[in-house]
């Protein structure tokens, strides 16, 4: 490999892992975002929205 | 906690058959070396001491799990947690160590010459290994100690208190088999990474019994 | 997300223990924070890819511009874990332990990529993959803890009962971490290594210095984010695990009105 085939090949892996961690993240947070909406839709409610309780 | 310390020792010996296990698999460990790396004696009298450092820290890792389980099992170790205004549980813990170390690493520690001798060392190397594996086998149960503390309550804690202790180990691998090397190879010092690793040794036996007290009492509820 | 009620004081840490406050302050600051990071991160690249090639490693060096910043956050972020263990263990921070989980994943890919680019760079520069150097151990070592950590984490279901020894494990090994460091460079110049060519000069040209730190900075920013990110998302988490629990006891309760509370 030339060494410009080695500064390519770090910068990209750097995108990948970063990219891939990054699209875990947002996966992530968009299932659970989903999870609560339905959730909040059946009705489920957390205890804090139905008292004036606050919970920390 | 001289009490505790005898009544762990009973049960190491009587119930466990821990004590034995942990032999035979230092034994298979030393054993499986020449299979690997061919039977040249010069080698394996080279490599000795490496060898007869990482299977004991390999079987010292694997009794590591039972330190409180079996406690735990029986009930026996809340009562020990409750306890804990009348001696602080860290020094509990810290009799617990020497009770686990004296029924499987000492054990260790008396057979690991006659494996040496089937690695064809030298008298003085084995007399090191030995005098090393003797001050260093204790920082392991100490340091693991707190790993067996934090993964009391898993049902599969087994390898995973191998996989958190390994990387606090490593000083201590390093100086101990620094200085059995020492005691044989002319340029390296022995008494100074001997001296190292028994500050290790004692200075796991206050952070790991603290730590381990704390994760323990974390369990109980 | 345990029972302790932090009482609304004026002190910006307890206020910020309330997570539906930490919520809507971090809701607020992320998409700076992402948008920050992304520029400088992008100015990092431009500068680093227009700096001048080093005399003596040629192009290579470029590779400097993610390795030193990676391996820099390797080590910012089990700092961010071992504080948020405090935080843990002496506060009872309720976002403490929510922080050193979202932490851990981060962390260990950073110090992945420290090791990764590190072997990149080395192969050109000192002709093998890996080298049993102090430093490259060391790292390593680290790495090695962040997964013990992480393989905690996802052994443990209940993170309440999860964050006491999570919080330990961490602790003792920022205790170990020094000593570690120590024998690793000792048992390094014992066996001295065959002769390594040190990267670090005394003295780097401004011409690097200057995108080197630019980089860092993005990389520092883009932790944060993705912290800040993880942990909102782990907030939920703990969230729908608890409403889940409710309801599961409030039909129980309907069923049976003995069980009731």
């Amino acid at each position: 490999m030339t060494h410009a085939q080695y500064v390519f090949v770090s910068y990209t892996l750097t995108a990948i892992v970063l990219g891939g961690i990054g699209l875990w993240l947002w996966l992530d947070r968009r299932a659970r975002l989903a999870e609560l909406k339905r959730l909040e839709e059946s009705g489920v409610r957390r205890r804090s929205q139905d008292r004036a309780g606050h919970r920390a | 906690m001289m009490a505790l310390i005898l009544r762990d020792i009973r049960i190491g010996v009587r119930a466990g058959g821990g004590m034995l296990i942990g032999i035979l698999f230092f034994l298979a460990v030393i054993t499986v070396v020449p299979f690997g790396v061919g039977p040249d004696l010069k080698l394996l009298a080279r490599i000795g001491p490496a060898i007869l450092w990482i299977g004991a820290l390999l079987a010292s890792l694997l009794g590591l799990d039972r330190l409180f389980q079996a406690d735990r099992e029986d009930g026996s170790l809340d009562l020990l947690i409750m306890a804990g205004h009348e001696h602080p549980l860290a020094l509990t813990v810290f009799a617990k160590c020497v009770a686990h170390w004296l029924t499987t690493g000492l054990p260790l520690v008396i057979v690991s010459p006659a494996l040496g001798l089937l690695m064809n060392m030298e008298p003085a190397a084995i007399a090191a290994t030995t005098a090393t594996l003797l001050a260093g086998t204790p920082a392991i149960t100490f340091i693991g100690a707190t790993g067996a503390a934090i993964a009391v309550a898993l049902p599969r804690g087994g390898l995973l208190v191998s996989v958190m202790v390994l990387p606090f180990v490593i000083p201590v691998l390093i100086f101990g088999v620094m200085a059995a090397y020492g005691a044989v190879e002319d340029p390296a010092p022995f008494l100074q990474p001997f001296l190292l690793m028994c500050a290790l040794t004692l200075f796991f036996a206050a952070l790991g019994p603290l730590a381990a007290g704390a994760a323990l009492k974390g369990s109980s509820d | 997300m345990s029972d302790t009620i932090a009482p609304a004081r004026r002190f910006s840490l307890t206020a910020l223990a309330n997570p539906t406050r930490f919520l809507s302050y971090s809701g607020k600051i992320l998409p700076w924070l992402g948008g920050l990071s992304a520029i400088i991160l992008i100015v990092g690249l431009y500068m680093s890819f227009t700096a001048p090639a080093d005399y003596q490693q040629g192009i290579t060096v470029r590779i400097m511009y993610v390795h030193v910043p990676a391996a820099w956050l390797s080590m910012m972020g089990y700092m961010v874990m071992a504080v948020s263990a405090l935080g843990t263990l002496i506060w009872r921070h309720p976002l403490a332990d929510v922080s050193i989980k979202a932490a851990a994943p981060i962390g260990a890919a950073f110090t992945f990529l420290a090791l990764a680019t590190g072997s990149l760079w080395g192969k050109p520069m000192w002709g093998t993959w890996w080298v049993w150097d102090a430093r490259l151990t060391s790292v390593f070592v680290l790495f090695l803890m962040y997964l013990g950590i992480i393989a905690l984490q996802r052994a443990m279901d209940d993170p309440v009962k999860a964050a006491r020894p999570v919080a330990i494990l961490v602790l003792v090994g920022t205790v170990n971490i020094p000593i570690i460091k120590f024998s690793v460079n000792w048992w390094n110049t014992l066996h001295q290594p065959a002769a390594v060519i040190r990267m670090d000069g005394p003295t780097i040209d401004p011409s690097m210095l200057w995108p080197l730190l630019v980089m860092a900075v993005g990389f520092t920013l883009l932790f944060f984010f993705m912290h800040m990110v993880a942990m909102r998302t782990e907030i939920w988490r703990r969230r729908i695990a608890s409403m889940r629990r409710a309801s599961a006891r409030e039909q129980r309760g309907a069923a049976k009105p003995v069980l009731a509370e």
